[in-house]
């Protein structure tokens, strides 16, 4: 900083907080957030975050449909999830205000920029008066600051138009910000100077911004106080911040990098799922072939023919183009070709709310297809997880001949953590047999271990063959109508799957490894899940958690760590579609569910709250 | 890229090479087995590897064309094998992908795969075995079957209408237009050999009999006591003469086409010269349009351009980011953005 004067105001420790920057889009808030986000990672803490878009691209300014937020939880413990309420809420709006108070915690702080209480403003948020003036905010530590007005004095002599000047006043709220919680600007600075090389009267213009938003906040003492956050003790290594999409699209290119394969990504565009394909689609250079189909059906038929001309072949989508999808993943089980299916879930049925999270699609991924026809299907448990989750995915869908669904979601895919960075040297090639001799070679013979049929492609001599959707005959693969062969190969294709079990990890358990109560969450639950037993764990509460990432087949040992709980509570965003499963195949054990259909996350707090509800209401005994 | 056929040779091969194991279950004296005898006959002649060929279907009478013919196959679903096939060249150009499907699958149920993979001009070529007829599912109407037609599933007659191949095929700028007619086996194999040799989506409609559920079908055409009369075989650069004595000819007059003897008084029209490599396609659309009994109907190339194929501008596109960038390196990938070390 270049003002080095003392500080008076003082400095209290937290262990955790939560922000959330609210505005108009076009007030800058996904940039402040994501430079906020960089400036406490390079501090050091565990940070976890989390955008939210209007789902309307333009909606008009000032009004609350156009409000877009970002919120970031940052620890010096390790986080799971962005935080149940914002400890400090910053809005550019009186819109903003109205959308967001509803989460502030009490007594929490808001930042707003008071030249946007006007009249004007207040009728398009619904506001009959100024609620920073009219009382109406008692319960909160409100801080109204002229932002518009400093900034624009600040930049009185930037060679700017008004507007550009009006623009950069995001950075002010953000120096404000960064006072506040005692965050070096340096990050921010760097990352303008480099983004605005070529307009380098921007860019001084939002440094001086973002310097002079900090320098009043520190000179003004319009604060009684202000915040530091450890270092969070994290695994030494190098780390950059990723969002669920991002970490998808690497995981694919990784994947079909150590298959020695090249990838092929067929999808058609819908939200939240869309992203993945302009993510990959930026990946040439790594022989990623990206196909924007005319359909879903197309997407999918188009990633089965890929798959049978010897790519890695994925396709994208999200709940209403996965029930598209169902025919050909049909044809994909019955020829026994590896596809992956990635679904990032969203509220359903229908149109549902297509912005918004939800974890409705596991029963569709289990049984939406015609006759007995099981696929694997994985799910994702963070950001970075799916990094890990769509390698798997690949490597199992091309070890085992079959497709496969990977089940992510609109929270995961936004969402965003720290990730340490894997070595390359370190992660494992995917192994594909592909050797078959033309004296012996039958299109439909299995490998002894995994049932696989062998994937052999077109372009090889002496191997040519026929497949297709019609019955198999065991071995040849020619077309059969037999029915004593019908039922072998139903049997073979479903055991094929079960035998997948004895290649993915075990199911591992979070505290005592038997007990009374084990939360099994799935997919995406884990960060608030595995947050609130934690806690209760320090408080003495003997409860464990387990998360399902591999759902078909389960892992197994899975039985044997439901029956050695008196009850398993199944928190889920659906009505219990993973407790009815459970039920079904592991019965004898005692499931409760946790339901939640908001097309909103967990918090911590609700799963708390029902642990808290069992052990006072004695269901245990 | 694979690239094996690059490196493998087309050994000498006989149509007997191109013929499976697999007994042929089409019934007597369905069209399917003379577009079959034909493909078997011209492929040898292609200068492919047989291990090269991939013949892709959907669902319907057609559709078990892959099962007869010893190379690799696919057989998928409905509708679905134009979107099969393009996932299949997109993964390996090198591969000469054949789509066989029929006036239901490819039309209605697929229509959309068909209009797309013909637009993107995708490198497959599409044999459309025309019977006006849905022949698997035992007779109902199909989306070519005439206004006014009794099937099973219109009783009393069809209220539709029907789409013309041909014409859809142009409208979509496929960069190969054709129609063959199953029962002249010599023009289907020239067509059949002219399609094999295109680069780019090719389209080809064949006029076919169902002796089951729409026999006839094409008879007012392709009888034998007609069809010098009410067939116009296209030849390209030559002029649109046709008739038992090569007395007819078919001219333009403002937008339409008039039909009338050779010496005719030309009377404000004139005398077309075929041009199967006009870039506008607008008159190859004008030709596929006539229909019998208003006119007699073309056979043959309609179209026949040369423009980059998905695929290649696919492929090209990555060598373009590889020679720019060079091969991506996954460490570096990962390693990107704002990255930061924790000691």
């Amino acid at each position: 900083m270049a003002d080095t004067k003392e500080v008076t105001t003082p400095i209290k420790e937290v262990d955790r907080v939560t922000i959330r920057f609210a505005g108009d889009s076009g007030d800058g808030i996904q940039l402040s957030g994501s430079q906020f986000t960089l400036a406490t990672a390079r501090l050091g803490n565990d940070l976890s975050t989390l955008p939210d878009f209007p789902a309307e691209i333009r909606a008009p300014a000032g009004t609350l449909p156009g409000v877009s937020s970002f919120q970031i939880s940052f620890s010096e413990n390790p986080i799971f999830t962005p935080g149940d309420q914002p400890d400090v809420l910053v809005v550019m709006n009186p819109a903003a205000l109205k959308v967001n108070l509803k989460d502030l915690t009490d007594g929490g702080i808001i930042v707003a920029n008071a030249n946007t209480f006007v009249p004007a403003n207040f009728k398009k948020a619904g506001y009959d008066s100024n609620p920073l003036e009219d009382g109406s905010l008692k319960a909160y530590r409100v801080i109204p600051l002229p932002i518009t007005e400093l900034n624009a004095r600040a930049l009185a002599d930037a060679p700017l138009t008004k507007k550009e000047i009006d623009r950069s006043k995001n950075f002010f709220a953000l120096g404000v910000v960064y006072w506040l919680f005692d965050r070096p600007v340096e990050s921010t600075v760097e990352w303008v100077q480099d983004k605005f090389k070529r307009r380098p009267e921007i860019a001084k213009a939002n440094v001086t911004s973002l310097k002079t938003g900090y320098n009043y906040a520190l000179t003004t003492e319009v604060f009684t106080s202000h915040y530091r956050v450890r270092k969070a003790d994290m695994e030494p290594g190098e780390y950059r911040n990723i969002t669920g999409t991002e970490a998808t699209a690497l995981g694919l290119v990784a994947a079909a990098r150590l298959a020695d394969k090249p990838l092929f990504y067929g999808s058609y565009p819908i939200t939240p799922a869309s992203d993945i394909l302009h993510e990959l689609a930026k990946f040439k250079q790594f022989d990623v072939r990206t196909f924007q189909a005319e359909d879903e059906i197309a997407a999918v038929c188009a990633t089965i023919g890929a798959s049978y001309a010897g790519a890695v072949a994925i396709t994208g989508t999200s709940g209403p183009g996965l029930a598209l999808k169902a025919e050909a993943i049909g044809l994909a089980v019955m020829t026994e070709l590896p596809i992956v299916i990635i679904n990032v879930q969203r509220a359903g049925p229908s149109t549902g709310m297509p912005t918004k999270t939800e974890q409705g699609d596991l029963a569709m991924a289990f049984n939406g297809r015609h006759g007995e026809s099981p696929v694997a299907i994985l799910a994702a448990s963070s950001p970075s997880d799916c990094f890990t989750m769509a390698m798997e995915a690949v490597r199992i869908a091309v070890q085992h001949m079959t497709p496969l669904i990977l089940l992510t979601d609109g929270y995961l895919v936004n969402g965003a953590e720290p990730w340490r960075l894997p070595d390359v040297e370190e992660l494992s090639r995917i192994r594909i047999t592909q050797d078959a001799d033309p004296e012996t070679f039958q299109p439909y013979g299995r490998d002894p271990e995994t049932l696989a049929r062998p994937w052999v492609t077109p372009g090889h001599p002496g191997l040519e063959h026929r497949i297709g959707g019609l019955e198999k005959a065991e071995g040849s693969g020619v077309v059969s109508h037999d029915p004593l062969n019908h039922e072998r190969m139903v049997g073979l294709r479903a055991e094929k799957i079960a035998r997948i079990a004895h290649d993915i990890p075990e199911l591992e358990v979070e505290g005592e490894r038997s007990g009374d109560i084990l939360v099994l969450g799935w997919g995406s639950t884990y960060g608030a899940i595995i947050s609130a037993c934690r806690q209760m764990r320090t408080e003495g509460v003997r409860v464990s958690n387990a998360q399902l990432r591999y759902l078909n087949p389960f892992p197994r040992n899975l039985g044997n760590i439901l029956s050695r709980f008196k009850l398993v509570l199944v928190p889920e965003l659906n009505l219990g579609q993973l407790r009815d499963i459970l039920a079904a195949r592991y019965p004898g054990n005692r499931y409760m569910g946790l339901n939640k259909v908001q097309g909103q996350p967990f918090k911590i707090g609700e799963i708390r709250a029902k642990l808290e509800e069992i052990l006072e209401t004695g269901v245990m005994v | 890229m694979a690239t094996i056929s690059e490196t493998t040779p087309a050994p000498s091969l006989t149509r007997q090479d191109f013929i499976s194991d697999q007994e042929v279950r089409w019934c007597p004296g369905c069209g399917d087995y003379a577009v079959l005898a034909q493909m078997q006959k011209i492929l040898p002649q292609v200068g492919v590897a047989r291990e090269n060929f991939v013949f892709v279907s959907g669902i319907g009478c057609s559709s078990r064309f892959p099962y007869y013919m010893n190379t690799y196959g696919f057989h998928s679903i409905h509708g679905r094998g134009t979107a099969v096939a393009t996932g299949i060249k997109c993964a390996n150009p090198n591969l000469s992908v054949w789509v066989v499907t029929g006036d239901g699958d490819g039309l209605s149920i697929g229509g959309n795969h068909m209009l797309h993979t013909l637009r993107r001009n995708v490198d497959v070529k599409v044999l459309l075995f025309n019977n006006r007829i849905y022949g698997l599912t035992k007779g109902q109407a199909s989306p070519t079957s005439e206004h006014g037609k009794h099937t099973k599933s219109t009783p009393v007659g069809s209220i539709e209408n029907p789409i013309n191949p041909v014409s859809f095929a142009i409208s979509a700028e496929a960069t190969f237009v054709a129609r063959t007619v199953a029962t002249e086996t010599k023009h289907m194999a020239s067509v059949l050999r002219r399609a094999a040799d295109h680069r780019g989506a090719a389209f080809v409609e064949i006029y076919q009999n169902c002796n089951i559920f729409n026999d006839g079908t094409f008879e007012d055409v392709t009888a034998r006591d007609v069809k010098s009369d009410r067939l116009v075989v296209l030849e390209h650069g030559k002029p649109l003469v046709f008739g038992k004595n090569s007395n007819l000819a078919v001219r333009l007059h403002n937008l339409h086409m008039e039909v009338g003897p050779l010496d005719a008084p030309s009377n404000g029209s004139h005398l077309i010269v075929h041009d199967e490599r006009a870039s506008d396609p607008t008159l190859a659309h004008i030709l596929g349009n006539m229909r019998w009994p208003d006119y007699p109907e073309c056979i043959g190339v309609f179209r026949d351009v040369r423009k980059p194929t998905y695929d290649e501008l696919l492929l090209g596109q990555i060598d373009q980011a590889q020679s720019a960038k060079g091969a991506g390196s996954l460490q570096d990938l990962i390693h990107s953005g704002d990255t930061w070390t924790i000691e």
